[in-house]
Order: structure tokens, then sequence, then C-alpha cells
């Protein structure tokens, strides 16, 4: 141990976020030593693990055991009946069927519509917040304040300013000439347009202070060589400003998919999944069918389905785009 | 939603910028026609974000003829009835508030303590079966939550937690976020600090409470300001494991609000406020440690 000092410091100093892994073979003592370490750090890590493989790991499994049953709640035994569950989701005319993919489709609608927003509008208030200005930071804190408050909070606020009759809204368009209450909560594509709307003014801050600390990292000689190559501000956003932001890009479309893929707040508050089911979302559905109408193992199936589908779409955007990471890399 | 859980893989593809924003500024004169424009811009988008807030707390301060009759003027009176309607009213809001402080603050202290042990344990000790536990970890953080949802519900029941704080406490406080948060800081501190009080003599747990945790400051500050803010905004799973309304927390109480008080929207509003001041004060203290959390994950990787 103590003869290590000096050599840890002297690669420290090269490597300053030396770990503790790399002074792994100095540290390496006889078994009993090794043995009482393992030890302590397994003490360390015993809270954590005790939650972790209560709420985390054990879960997994359950849930996909009870996916393989016929669950009932008000049943003693439970019965192994194979993926019969997950037949059914597949299978047009069984009692899940129809309705969950009407939610899948909900969220998808959702993903579509919001997602392209929730990166073009950002990137651009990033592109003006990047800009030699005063208050920059006074206005990032605007844009970002939304995001602390909770989906209820933001539902609550929604819910009157985009009310039919009485919301501040259509109260408004009155006054400057449209009439015809728009029904901003009950009645499509309306209800999109809201969900949509509402979710980029609540979460839009999140990603522009992403892209935001992406700009910072871009090289500014990029910017000067692309103006004395006498580009002008639209050339140099996609000749130098695009291409700098891909590993962000590609942080901020896969994490940004995932967010909308498990909206749920904003329909189950502002739409309450309707009209009919139009905005029911997967989450809503299973949520619902698991946890309200006690179709648990059906509900258990459809989680997993979800998680693959989303699996493959986030593996999907990370392939396309590390292929244009690298390639910008290396041109 | 909630406070970002980021996904790892993600995180870890976007690679590292440089760090110095003094160079990044684009240089080169300024035009006054395009500078105007780009503060009207500016504020006109900071307006749109801001007057549902404002609008929030006037109308709050409004009585109820008040604010159907005059939705957009300033309060005449001001008035505090919503608030009192709220406090005596048959919604135990205040009960609410207390739950929601209560489960934030519990639930930030069991994640700080957990997290920092275990992240203690992966940064800076060697052991058997590191790597396997550290990958089953970060592995997690891409697991969509509702796969946890209908098992997490069925345990909870079994352990007789259901509408109780413990449910929305304890199995939250599982999540990958906070132990890989604060190994990447741990990972990030200098060993010789270490070193020199094992010289001393010093064991680990010594060298965990009086030299890594003292440094480690800032990180369970910000981890601790991230793990309230989740724990208080959290939406659907309260929804479903509170059952009775002196157990709600603010968050599923504002919902059955909206449904008490349909048409009275100086009440609801009132509501809204009082369950979105706390965090918008904690913002406020504490923004910069928050915009930078959720940037760092992003941009370093």
């Amino acid at each position: 141990m103590r003869s290590t000092v000096t050599d840890s410091t002297a690669t420290a100093a090269v490597a300053p976020r030396q770990t503790a892994g790399g002074r792994g073979a100095s540290r390496a003592g006889g078994p009993a030593r090794r043995r009482r370490r393992t030890l302590t750090a397994y003490l360390f890590l015993a809270p954590f693990l005790v939650l972790f493989t209560t709420f985390v790991l054990a879960p997994a499994v359950y849930g996909l055991w009870i996916s393989l049953t016929d669950w009932s709640p008000f049943r003693d035994v439970q019965s192994f009946i194979g993926l019969k569950n997950y037949a059914d989701l597949f299978t047009s005319g069984s009692t899940t069927h129809d309705d969950f993919w009407q939610s899948m489709g909900a969220t998808g609608i959702f993903v579509v519509a919001s997602v392209p927003l929730l990166v073009v509008i950002p990137l651009l208030v990033a592109v003006l917040l990047n800009q030699r200005i005063r208050a920059a930071t006074t206005f990032r804190t605007i844009f970002f304040a939304p995001y602390v408050l909770g989906v209820a909070v933001v539902g609550l606020v929604w819910g009157y300013v985009l009310d039919t009759q009485s919301g501040i809204l259509n109260h408004l368009l009155h006054s400057i000439g449209i009439r015809g209450d728009i029904p901003w909560t009950v009645d499509t594509p309306w209800v999109w347009v809201s969900l949509v709307g509402v979710t980029v003014w609540w979460t839009a801050g999140l990603n522009t202070v992403i892209f935001l600390a992406g700009l910072k990292g871009i090289n500014a000689e990029l910017y000067e060589a692309a103006a004395l190559d006498g580009a002008g501000a639209v050339r140099s956003f996609f000749a130098v400003t695009l291409p700098g932001l891909r590993p962000v890009m590609l942080f901020i479309t896969t994490t940004t998919v995932l967010a909308s893929a498990n909206m749920f707040g904003q329909s189950y508050l502002l739409t309450v999944g309707g009209p009919g089911n139009a905005t029911r979302t997967a989450i809503m559905y299973i949520a619902d069918q698991g946890l309200s109408q006690n179709n648990m193992a059906p509900a258990a199936a459809m989680s997993y389905v979800l998680f693959a589908f989303l699996a493959v779409v986030s593996i999907v955007n990370f392939r396309l785009q590390r292929e244009r990471v690298e390639k910008g890399v290396t041109r | 939603m909630s406070t970002p859980i980021l996904p790892a893989a993600a995180a870890a593809a976007a690679v590292e910028p440089v760090d110095e924003p003094r160079r990044t500024r684009r240089r080169g004169p300024r035009r006054p026609v395009a500078t105007t424009i780009l503060y009207v811009l500016l504020i006109l988008l900071a307006l749109v974000v801001i007057l549902p807030l404002v609008w929030m707390v006037v109308t709050s301060f409004k009585t109820d003829a008040d604010a159907i009759r005059n939705p957009y003027s300033l309060p005449s009176p001001l008035s505090l009835d919503a608030y009192r309607t709220l406090a005596g009213g048959q919604q135990p809001i205040l009960l609410w508030l207390w739950n929601s402080f209560a489960a934030a603050t519990l639930q930030t202290l069991l994640i700080l303590v957990t997290a920092s042990m275990g992240a203690y344990a992966l940064a800076r000790l060697d052991f058997a079966g590191k790597k396997v536990i550290f990958g089953l970890i970060i592995s997690t953080l891409l697991v969509p939550p509702v796969v946890f949802l209908i098992p997490n519900y069925l345990i909870v029941q079994n352990l007789g937690w259901l509408d109780t704080i413990l449910a929305i406490t304890v199995p939250g406080a599982a999540g990958a976020f906070g132990i890989f948060f604060l190994r990447q800081f741990f990972v990030g501190l200098p060993v010789e600090i270490e070193e020199a009080a094992r010289i001393d003599g010093a064991g680990d747990l010594r060298i965990f409470l009086q030299v890594v945790l003292p440094l480690a400051r800032p990180a369970l500050a910000t981890l601790a300001v991230l793990s309230f803010l989740n724990n208080w905004n959290d939406f659907l799973w309260p929804v479903y494991v509170l059952l009775s309304p002196e157990n709600m927390t603010l968050q599923p109480g504002l919902s059955m609000l909206q449904g008490a008080y349909r048409t009275h929207f100086a009440i609801v509003m009132a509501g809204a406020v009082v369950a979105s001041v706390p965090v918008l004060v904690l913002f406020g203290i504490a923004q910069r440690q928050i915009v930078e959390s959720v940037t760092g994950a992003a941009v370093k990787g």
C-alpha cells in the first residue's frame, strides 16, 4: 500500500481521472485480505443492493413471470399459461388486442407529432441564446422553469387555459375575432395540438439547455473559418453547427423519443384519454388494465411488448445517428 | 415524466466537447437591427413560457366571480378566498403539502445514504463481482419504468405498504440514477487525498465519512435537489398506490381538486400555486446545479 503512493501520484499527474480499478494490482494482497476487501465493499453496497434487488431486479423477473400466467388477485394459486398473453396481443379479436394497439397507436401519434418540435424548437432557441446577448442566463432560466413543475400543475393550469367554454385561450381568440369555440381538450385533431403544445411548453427548456451546452462546445475557429470562406449565418449553421452537435443530437433524440413514448399525465389530466379512447396512451392503458381492472397478466405482457418496441426504436436511432457521427469525425 | 433519468448508453455516446465557453462565442460585429430582432424574439418566447404561470398566480388571488368575469385583468379586489376555501375545504390540501414534503425528504435521504455508500464501493474499492453489479445497475437505466409498474405494485401490496408513505418513498429510491451519478463524481476525485488518509491509518469507513463525503458535498447537494424534485413531481405511481384522501401527496391530490372544484378557477389555481411554489423556490436557489446536472450527462458522457 504505502509503496504505491509515489506511483499513484505520478500516474495521477498524467491521468487525474485514475480510478480505483487502476490501482487493483498494487493493492492485491493475500487471499484473506482480498476476501476482507470484498466483504467491506459489499457492506458498503448492501443498503443499495437490498433496495435494488427488491424493487428493480425482482420486479423485472416477477413481471415476466406474471405475464406468463393467468394472474388474478382474487386467487391464491396462479397457473402458468406460457405465451398466451403475448399471443392474445397479436391476435385480432382477443379482448386486449384492439384496445392495446389503439393505445400504441395513440402513443405513436404523440411521438411522431411531438419529437420533431421538441428537437427543432429547442435547437433554434439554443442558437438564439448562444449569440452574444445580455441576460442570456435569465432567458435560459425562464425557458427551463416549466420543466421543474409536476405534470399535475401543468395539467391544471393548461386545463383552464384550454377549456372550451371558459378557457382563457378561446376567450382571447374571441377578442381577436375568431369565434366558434375550439374544442381544445375534447375533440380531434385539437386534442393532439393541445397535448403536443402543452408538452412543448413544459419540456422544451430541458432540450434547450442541453443544446446550448453542446453549442458552447463547438470550436469558434470553425465559425471563423466558415466566415472567411464567405459562409453566411445559414450556411455556417448547416456546415458547422449541425455537424458539431451530432453527439448531442443523438442523446436528445433518444431521450425525447423515450420521454414522449412514456407520456401519461398530460392525457390523464387534460383529455382523460378522449375523445373516445383517441388519446389514451399505451402507459395509460397498461396502468388502467393492470391496476384498476385487475388484468395484471395481460398488462404485464403489454409492458414488455412496449419495452421491446422502445428498445428497437432506440437501437435503430442509435445505429443511424452513430454512423453519421463516425462519418462526421473521419471527414 | 419527472426529473430525467438519463439513459446511459445515449449519454456515453455523446462525446465531450471542449469546456471553453469564452472561445466559443461567435465574434464579429453585430448589426443593431439583427440584435433588436433577436431580443424581441427572445422576449416574446419568454412571455409565452411565463404567462401561463403568471396567470395561475393572478387567478389564485381572485374571487370566483372575478375570475370568470375578468379572466385577464389583475385581481380586484385582491382576495385570499381561494386559499381560505382550500385550507378549510373538504380536500385536506395542507395535509397533502405535508405528505409531499415528508415523502420527498425521506426519499432524498434514503437515496443520499444508499447511493453514496454504494457509489463509493463501485468507484473506489476493488472486489469480486464489481463489473457484474455495475453492469446490472447501468442496464436498468434503459428499462422504461412501466415494466416495473405492475410487479412493484404487487410487491408493495404484499409488504402491506399500499396507501402508506413507504410506498411512495422506498421503491423509488432503488433507481440507478443516484448511484450512477455519484460514482461518476467519486471516480473524478483525486486518489492522493484518500491515500494520505490511509497512511494515517484510516479505514474505509473513516475515509468514506471524513474524506470522500465532505469532498462530494456539491454532488450530494445536486443529487438531493434532483431527488427531491423527482419525488415531489411524481404522478403516475402515487395516483395508483395512494388510496385515501388523507394519505395523498399534492400531485394526485391536485387531480382530485380538479374534479371537486370543476368550475372554480381561483381555487384550483390556488392549489396549483401551493404545489409549484416549493419547487420554483428550490429551482431559484439551485438552478445552476440543476441545469448543469441535466446537461452534464449529455455533453460530457
